[in-house]
Formats: structure tokens, sequence, C-alpha cells
């Protein structure tokens, strides 16, 4: 856990009393709608279709039991009792009023929470791998990195109206949980042959209307450059990114458009002209930052204790949630656990308070006090003792959240799409709840493996559709809902974007097509541990729209 | 952000003139007394493009009650009674089409 300073809380406390004049003026009509949308903006408030939303920032995804508990405070005070956990590891408030939305935040800010930066041409919330620090594949914890880069980039003002947002990620294992080419820039932290540990630096990274994987400008970049080589990326975007366009404003468009060789030029020249300046890093710079994150003190404990073994023996539904929602830990005798936030006929994300406030309560018991969450929209408890994961396991199954369904054809992907989102074209959470009573059967989700089904309700993508094993999107034709759906995209560290099948199909279709596609894979997988998107790889999607078309 | 006296208007059936209200979202309908209501029925109806124009501008002009002003297709029944044109608008009226987590029962 990060641990704020004064200057942080005096931050945040200043930002609720300003945003709490703001509201006053706006609701005395001192302020019109188009003098105050910009400023609710900066603060994550939208007016979607029903009522306000409020984005509160997570950064890098950890939280403290204590705020988790303050989330489901606020949930149950100022919202209908619930949140929505997103893609970018923020969670949202669907329900909140305008009028109430100062006090809302007050409470969250005693926490620590707020919602500066989630919306807006800004630097958004900082993400990463929501195993940071805990998983053993791991070269060193991201979150330091990121946390330096969310200092710099706080209100600061020559990043507050960029051409369009800006989504960084920064991951730091081999296997990439963080969707790392998927975001406007990317740093992966790894080792180069001289043994010294930097940053592979990625730009260019989007999905919406135009999709593109970022692209690798900086193979290595040691770590006294990473504040000063951010920030020429930003600079670089800044200076040559269109503000003609709204479509074409992203930093995506601006590498596509100049070539990626001219735009690491552009970056480069300015980079020189700042990297021995006042951004780059002294040797205690990390150290600092490292130092308020408090890590929690592990016990001595052995792995696979006897106690776990002979509760997996005697209880199979604690045995299959083993398997599937039980990672390996880093320390020995530890495991993390992924909370499903995916219940058959759910919606994907979202969380009740008093699920929230059971969760906590676990965290403060089992995890040191602290939850991640993670782009998939589930929720992890990163510090778990393998002798308490039975107990853990029931305590989680009581309250909905341990369906072993993590990673399964169950575990979508989807935004809120119509029926909440202003933006949406057509409806995101009936389809993934649909898809997930056609699949309840577990034997058949293992039997069908890793499968990824990532839904948005328009080409804004924040469903991450592109980058779905099967991808949904869905878009509107004469008043109607339609769904065009991609196969083979994947957002790991061999990143991929769909191909779009064929035409698309109608709402009451996606479902149907979803199984044709499961059947399909069932017969043209070369062995039951050919993963779906390996046949899909080597069969193309040719097969694939056969069995779905040739019934239509 | 994109005046409501800017939006092109075409009408090809029945339209009302719809906002969220300012202090809590809640979704509202321009009455024809200038009022605005939560109540589809209670809304003021036009098919003419010279009416609804004047209807936007006067809510366009109520912005310290209602924000967001745009015109709505509706459908008048048979019967009389005034539903929602499209699903956007039936969603924003009736609202989410699903279980709400906390009646869905997790």
């Amino acid at each position: 856990m990060y641990v704020y300073d004064a200057f942080d809380r005096t931050l945040v406390a200043e930002r609720v009393a300003e945003f709490r004049d703001q509201v006053a003026r706006r609701l005395s009509g001192e302020l019109t709608e188009e003098e105050f949308k910009p400023l609710r903006l900066m603060n994550g408030v939208y007016l979607q279709l029903h009522a306000y939303m409020l984005r509160v920032a997570i950064p890098y995804g950890t939280l403290s039991s204590a705020q988790l508990r303050r989330l489901a405070e606020v949930a149950r005070k100022y919202d209908r009792g619930y949140g929505h956990f997103t893609t970018r590891q923020n969670l949202q408030f669907h329900w909140i009023k305008l009028e109430e939305l100062p006090d809302a935040m007050a409470a969250l800010a005693e926490a620590g929470l707020h919602g500066m930066q989630t919306s807006g041409n800004c630097v958004r919330n900082i993400t990463t791998d929501q195993w940071a620090g805990v998983a053993p594949d791991e070269l060193e914890d991201p979150r330091i990195w990121a946390e330096l880069i969310r200092q710099h980039v706080t209100l600061h003002p020559e990043f507050s109206f960029m051409p369009r947002k800006f989504k960084i990620a920064v991951g730091s294992s081999l296997h990439d949980r963080a969707a790392l080419r998927i975001h406007d820039l990317a740093l992966r932290l790894h080792r180069n042959g001289a043994g010294e540990s930097g940053f592979e630096v990625m730009v260019g990274g989007g999905l919406g209307r135009t999709p593109f994987l970022a692209k690798t400008i900086k193979p290595f970049l040691p770590k006294r450059d990473v504040l000063s080589y951010v920030e020429a990326v930003l600079r670089t975007y800044n200076q040559f990114g269109r503000r003609d366009n709204i479509y074409k404003a992203r930093i995506k468009i601006l590498v596509h458009e100049l070539g990626v060789e001219a735009f690491a030029k552009e970056v480069e020249a300015e980079w020189q002209s700042i990297k021995d300046g006042a951004l780059a890093l002294d040797p205690g710079a990390a150290s600092e930052i490292a130092g308020r994150f408090i890590y929690p003190d592990y016990k001595r404990l052995d792995d696979s204790p006897t106690m776990l073994t002979q509760a997996r023996r005697a209880d199979a539904g604690f045995d299959a949630w083993m398997i599937n929602s039980v990672a390996n830990h880093k320390v020995s005798g530890y495991a993390i656990v992924t909370l499903s936030l995916k219940p058959e006929g759910g919606t994907p994300g979202d969380a009740t308070a008093a699920q929230m406030d059971a969760i906590a309560d676990l965290a403060d018991r089992y995890s040191f006090g602290e939850v991640r969450v993670g782009h998939e929209q589930n929720l992890t408890l990163p510090h778990v003792a393998q002798r308490d994961l039975h107990e853990v396991w029931r305590a989680l199954n009581a309250i909905g959240v341990a369906t072993p369904n993590v990673g399964l054809v169950s575990d979508i992907i989807a935004c809120p799409g119509l029926d909440y989102c202003s933006l949406a074209n057509a409806r995101s959470i009936p389809i993934a709840q649909e898809i997930t009573r056609r699949f309840s059967k577990l034997d058949l989700q293992r039997d069908l493996g890793r499968l990824h089904i990532n839904i948005s309700g328009c080409i804004n993508a924040c469903g991450h559709h592109h980058v779905g094993h099967i991808g949904i999107l869905g878009v509107e034709k004469n008043g109607e809902e339609f769904y065009q759906i991609t196969l083979g995209g994947k957002a790991d560290s061999d990143a991929k974007l769909g191909t779009l099948i064929g035409p698309a199909v109608p709402y009451a279709k996606v479902a149907d097509v979803v199984e044709d596609i499961a059947a399909a894979y069932l017969e043209l997988r070369e062995r039951p541990d050919e993963l779906f998107i390996d046949t899909v790889k080597r069969l193309g999607v040719e097969p694939f729209r056969e069995r779905v078309y040739a019934a239509r | 952000m994109t005046s409501p006296l800017d939006q092109k208007i075409r009408i090809t059936g029945p339209v009302v003139v719809t906002a969220n209200r300012v202090g809590d979202g809640t979704v509202v309908y321009r009455r024809a007394d200038g009022g605005w209501t939560t109540k589809l029925a209670s809304a003021a109806v036009t098919t003419s493009a010279t009416a609804a124009r004047e209807l936007i501008k006067q809510a366009a002009a109520d912005d310290l009650r209602a924000v967001g002003p745009y015109i709505a297709p509706v459908k008048l029944t048979a019967a009389g009674e005034l539903l929602p044109g499209n699903l956007r608008e039936a969603i924003r009226l009736g609202g989410p089409t699903i279980d709400l987590p906390v009646t869905f029962g997790i």
C-alpha cells in the first residue's frame, strides 16, 4: 500500500473544497452548464443516461481495506448500494446526485480517494498488473514507477489540456497482465544484456474507432531517465497531436501518421534537451517512493500445507476454485486470490456495498488489509496465507465472489453499454448475462479452457472488444441493436487485434453465435489443451465464419 | 459543447424535448407550460419542426433547471398513450434493462 503524505492529503482536500464551491455556483445559476462541464469533468463527473456518474481513481489498482469500506459507504449513502469496477482499474458510481457530490467526494477524500484525472484530456489513472509486488514472474514492483509518474503528472499544467486523453500503463512481468500494448504509453520493466533493469517504452496503442497496438520506440531506457522520457513523449504529443478532429486526436493517430521512426526521432530530440535537467532521477528517488509503500510482514510459511491438501481432497468445490482462482505468490506459503465479479447472470464488474464491506473485512483478516482491482473487472486479495485459503473460499463463496470462472468463457469483460452510458449504441450487460447463462455448466467452461470474451456497447471500446479472444461490438442499424463479432484478439505480451468474421448479428442471436463459435472450436482444436486463441491463430477465422453464417 | 440550438432538427414523427435535471440528473421532459416533468405523458408533443425549434430554444434557456436538452422521438399508440420512440429513450425513461446488483441478489 502507498501511504499519502500531507501534501497529497491537502491537495485532495483542497480539490473537494474547490468543487463544492463550483457545484454551489452551478446550482445557484452562477455557472452555466457550458462553464461547469469542464470543471466537473476534471473531477471525474459525467452525465449519463439516468444520472450523474462519478469515476473514482484507483491508482495502479491498489486499494486499502479502509478505502474499499469507504467506497461501500459512499455506494450506500450517495448511490444505489453498488459500484462498478472498470477496465481501467477505476470504480464508477452510476447514480450520484450533483447536489450530494461534494459530500460524497469529501467522504472519499478522507480515505485518500478522488476523481481527479479520471476524465478530460490529461494523463488518466495509471494502471498496472493487479498482481504487482506479489507475482513470481515479476522483475520488481511496477507500482513504484507508476506512483512516481502519477505524482509528476498530477495537475501538471503543461499536460492538463492535451489534444486528447492519455493512458499510461506500467508492467514488470514476463506475462503481461496490464494489457500494455493497448495504451498510449506503456513502460515494461526488464533487464538488458548487462543485467541492468530499465524500461522498454511503447507508444501509440489504443482501441476505439481506430485500433492500434503500441510500438516500441525505446527498447531500453535507464530508470534515471524515466520521468524525462515520459515528459518528452507527452511534449511531443502535445505539440504535434491533432486538435482539429477529436477522432484523430489520440497519440496513436500521430504515431501512425508521422510514422513510428519519425515520432521516436522527435521524442529523442526533445529528450536530449531535458534528460540531464531537473527530471533526471537521483538514485534515491525511487527508494523514497518505495519507502512510502507498506509491504506485508510475511510470516515464514511452507507451501502446500497439509491442511490445504486435505481440504482440497475433501471438498471438490474448493478444489475447483483453487485450480481456477488461486495463483502462486512470490513468497512461499502465500497465494494470490482472484475474486470473480462475474456470477452467472450478473453484471461484469459490479459489487454491492455489502460485498465491498465483506471483502474489506476479509482483506483485513487474511490479506494484510489490501485489495487489488484488475482490468478484467475482478478483484484480488494479493497476500493470502495458503493455510487460510479454505476459510477464505468459504467466506468468498458466501458473498458470491468465488465463482471458479476466472479466465474462462463466463469471465466476460463488458462496458456498461446502453443501460447506462450516453455514448453507447447498444447494450453490453444483457449480452454478457445471456452468455454466462448459456455456459453455466462449469464442466463445459473448463473444457473450453481459457477464452476471453470482451463486449463494448460502442466503438469507443471501453470493453476492449478488439483484444477479446471473442470480441463483441454493439452497433446501431436502423434503430436496432446489432453486434459485430471479431475473433483472435488478445491483450497479453503477444497482443493482437481481432479479425471481423462477417456481418453484424442482431441482439437476440449473439449468444447463439458465441455458442456456435465455441462448438466449432471444440471440433477444430487439435488436442484438448490447444487453447481457443491458438486454434484461431492456427486456422484463421474462416472455419468459424463458415460455422456461424452457414446456418444464417 | 454543441448548443442545442445548433442541432439539426429532422422530424419524421412526434417528438418531445428531454433533458436531465441539474440537481440529480433525473430524466425530465419539457412541458407545454414551460416547466419540466418526469412523466413522459405530461410532455409537450409536437410534429412540427418550428414548434420543436421553439421548445428546444426555451428549454436551452432554462439551463438552471435542466441540462443537455435535445429532441427525442416518441410514439403515440392507438389508445393515445405516449411511448419512447427508441430503445435509448425507453432506457432513459424506464431505467436499465437489467436487474441492479442489489436486486439481483449479489
